[in-house]
């Protein structure tokens, strides 16, 4: 057993932390907010021409052949900078999808795009509040997409989509669209992170190309997938407000003293550290169940998540709180970590469907009452 | 990152498997409910002193210790394999844990080759059992406040004063005691460690009773216990330092021990399976269910918490900053766990009807973890930790650090 990261893997980390901070700094990230323009396509491209967008792709993709738990590393990382770039979508879904049920031919046209920052391919799960496979009423009929997707992350910046629809036989599986088919409709919504621009898409007789091997399960293979690398995101983006919120308490003084030596302050970032640690070792499991293809991935993406999003909430909250007034104003720090918590809550399904997944794995669990 | 055994891990495996097999019987749920250091009675005693003398017979007591002291050097890993392995058999409580594993590690560090010799092969093959007399009435969280006082007597020391809540004290032969030798300087300076004989007639113990019932801690009197100076563990006035090993020790023993053991959140969802909720069966209640994953998701959480912890100690670092915080979490999950497995018994949470019911089983999780949170440095302590040494935060105002003892 060896739980934590080889040294190769710590390199990558310092590389990356390093580039992202010349790129996405906080103060990039509130323009980004005020700007209502999300989507941070310099850092996007700077990603693209270090190959760290290939990263999880095989040399013949176009990509570097890493894993997942680089590619881990990678959504830490821009969690901890908060840069407003399509990680999730794009890396940590559309690809493992094309990867694992896609056919050569399509893996070939857009694998090598998405490496080089030129495609943008979101990935439309959601609608009437649910996510695929459980909620489904966009069809796909003589290999033509009609329905409404919402909200589709990055969907208003996208040049492809990848598709949640039932096929004739009322079966889930992914389809690929071109957003600049015909029959295509794209309305920008207004989501708590603006730095995360999503929309609602509607499909009326779009022409869609079939992911061969995707169907339910393999829609919940890749949930669970998105679900550990986003636990990585929201671990990076706690931690930096973890640290941002504890050297505020050193400097701040209030009654003669740095706030951080009263102990009810102390202790809340203890706490906050506390269940930040427990997310991660969570991750931690999830990430080399995914890397693995262990069959306990199921149950190991849904703790990572539920961990996740308990630290996420607490320590984006109470960093608000330890800084005072400053915390509630616009132009302080705080509420962008609290925005793209949410945003990456949002995402990927509640702690209440998450719970059920996980019961639901656990041996012998009988089913909730309906 | 691999979860899996490497091959060495595998082969480290299948070796302990393969005495288990031959020496010790499976579990098959039939046995008394017991706890995993504290011995109930004397005839626990006895059966956990002859496994711990037939392990070390086979070399597989002390794993982590090194091989000149007669362990096997194993990596802390290996010793939570070998936990995982002992674990699924019948086996006696390890009464020895403070023994191995933090007396031991503490004379190789601070003791004469004479004190090596005569407390390591004894510690290990299960002769001796040891208890920690450090906390007193006055000095818990603040250690360094303890009054018990040593004092020359020509070659030798004379030991008077009070213990409390030392665990297992009643069955130990043994005793590592923190006493204050120079009150006339501030209080972490003036301490001394002694290694004491608890037949000696000057020490009295008294168990007492705890919330749970049981009474596996004492009171320990000690009224002029006389040692040759030979008891002395490192040098007059370096017991904090020594303290400090056998702390630093007893958070790893600790946290090995975590990785394995204690009730299951999973336990929780067969109870709820068994038991009525509103006419219907609680698993299939929301809220039960709900609560139920939460447990589940927290007890993983700290499961792999511990690995991390392995990881870092088998690569020769120190554990790192996840080190800290599974004695945080450990106890009040444990605690919520047990009160939520009350509720769900319902009107018969307060009753049980056999030592081994559901009430029974969840009452006992429920009275036993307020410990947790206490012993080995509490809930506060460990958050203050967190924050000063890990978080890096400005210290608590301290009034007693640069005062000698005796003006506090
Ligand atoms: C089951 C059990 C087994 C034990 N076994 C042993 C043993 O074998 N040997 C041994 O020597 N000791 C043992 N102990 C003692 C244990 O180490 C102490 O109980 C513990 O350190 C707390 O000290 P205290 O009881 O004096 O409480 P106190 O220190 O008086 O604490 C009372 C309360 O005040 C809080 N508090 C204290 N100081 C601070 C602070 N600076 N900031 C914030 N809050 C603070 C504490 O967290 C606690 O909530 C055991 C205890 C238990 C419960």
């Amino acid at each position: 057993m060896n739980f934590g990261f080889s040294e190769e893997q710590d390199t990558i980390r310092e590389t990356l932390a390093r580039m992202l901070g010349d790129h996405a700094t906080l103060e990039v990230a509130h323009n980004r907010l005020d700007s209502g323009e999300g989507f941070d396509t310099a850092t996007w491209s700077a990603l693209a021409e270090g190959g760290w967008l290939g990263l999880a792709m095989s040399e013949a993709e176009g990509g570097s052949g890493m894993g997942a738990v680089e590619l881990a590393t990678l959504a830490e990382e821009i969690g901890r900078s908060l840069a407003a770039v399509p990680c999730l979508p794009v890396l940590c879904m559309a690809v493992p999808a094309l990867q694992s049920a896609g056919t050569e031919d399509q893996r070939k046209s857009f694998l090598p795009g998405i490496a080089e920052g030129r495609t943008i391919m979101a990935t439309a799960l959601a609608e009437g509040g649910g996510l695929a496979p459980d909620t489904v009423s966009a069809k796909v009929a003589r290999d033509r997409l009609s329905g409404r997707k919402a909200p589709v992350t990055f969907g208003a910046a996208a040049t492809h989509a990848l598709v949640a629809a039932t096929d004739e036989e009322g079966t889930s599986r992914l389809y690929l669209a071109d957003l600049a088919a015909p029959g295509v409709t794209i309305r920008a919504l207004d989501p708590i992170d603006r730095t995360r621009p999503a929309a609602e898409i509607v499909f009326d007789n779009t022409p869609v190309d079939l992911l061969p091997g995707s169907d339910a399960a393999a829609i919940r293979r890749l949930l669970d997938g998105a679900a550990v690398l986003a636990a990585f995101e929201q671990i990076g983006l706690a931690g930096r407000a973890l640290a941002l919120t504890t050297s505020y308490a050193g400097d701040r003084h209030a009654f003669g003293r740095p706030i951080g030596s009263f102990q009810a302050v102390k202790h809340r970032l203890a706490d906050m550290f506390a269940r930040i640690e427990l997310a991660r070792s969570n991750a931690f499991f999830g990430a080399w169940a995914l890397a693995s293809g262990d069959s306990r991935l199921p149950e190991a993406a849904a703790v990572a998540r539920l961990t996740a999003l308990d630290a996420v909430q607490f320590a984006t909250e109470e960093s608000i709180q330890l800084h005072g007034g400053i915390g509630f104003t616009w132009a302080a720090d705080p509420h962008l970590f609290l925005r793209r918590g949410w945003q990456l809550k949002a995402e990927l399904g509640p702690a209440a469907m998450w719970r059920e997944r996980l019961l639901g794995h656990l041996a012998d669990t009988p089913r909730a009452a309906s | 990152m691999d979860f899996s055994d490497s091959p060495e891990e595998a082969a480290f495996r299948a070796k302990a498997r393969e005495w288990l097999e031959a020496n010790a019987t499976l579990r098959d749920g039939s046995e008394k409910a017991q706890d995993h250091f504290m011995a109930r009675d004397a005839d626990e005693v006895a059966r956990a002193r002859d496994w711990q003398a037939r392990k070390a017979e086979a070399g597989w007591a002390g794993l982590t210790w090194p091989r000149a002291f007669g362990g096997r050097d194993a990596t802390p890993i290996g010793q939570v394999i070998w936990n995982q392995e002992e674990g699924r058999y019948a086996v006696p409580p390890n009464v020895f844990l403070i023994g191995i594993g933090l007396v031991g590690p503490t004379v190789m560090v601070h003791g004469t080759e004479d004190q090596k010799k005569a407390v390591l092969p004894r510690a290990l093959t299960g002769e001796d059992i040891w208890c920690q007399l450090f906390s007193e009435p006055a000095a818990g969280s603040d250690l360094a406040g303890i009054r018990t006082r040593a004092r020359r007597d020509g070659d030798d020391w004379v030991i008077s004063g009070q213990k409390v809540w030392t665990s297992g004290a009643h069955y130990s032969s043994h005793g590592i005691l923190l006493a204050r030798t120079d009150p006339e300087v501030p209080k972490h300076k003036g301490m001394t460690m002694f290694l004491v004989e608890m037949s000696d007639p000057a020490i009295q113990t008294r168990p007492i009773r705890q919330i749970s019932g049981g009474a596996s801690f004492n009171e320990v009197f000690i009224d002029d216990l006389r040692l040759p100076d030979s008891a002395r563990l490192d040098g007059e006035s370096e017991g904090w330092k020594v303290a400090l090993t056998t702390l630093m020790n007893e958070r790893f023993s600790i946290s090995v021990g975590r990785a394995s053991g204690g009730a299951r959140a999973e336990e929780l969802i067969a109870l709820a399976a068994r038991v009525q909720r509103n006419g219907r069966p609680a698993i299939e209640d929301g809220a039960v269910r709900a609560r139920i994953a939460d447990f589940v998701a927290r007890q993983r959480g700290l499961e792999f918490t511990s690995y991390r912890v392995m990881t870092s100690l088998s690569r020769g670092e120190a554990p790192g900053e996840e080190g800290s915080i599974g004695k945080l979490l450990l106890g009040r999950l444990r605690q919520e766990m047990g009160a939520f497995g009350m509720e769900l018994a319902g009107t018969a949470a307060g009753v049980s009807a056999a030592d081994d019911d559901d009430a029974a089983r969840w009452r006992n999780e429920y009275l036993t973890a307020p410990g947790n949170r206490i012993a080995g440095g509490s809930d506060e302590i460990q958050r203050t930790i967190i924050g000063e040494r890990i978080l890096g935060l400005p210290p608590d105002i301290r009034v007693d650090k640069t005062v000698p003892f005796s003006k506090l």
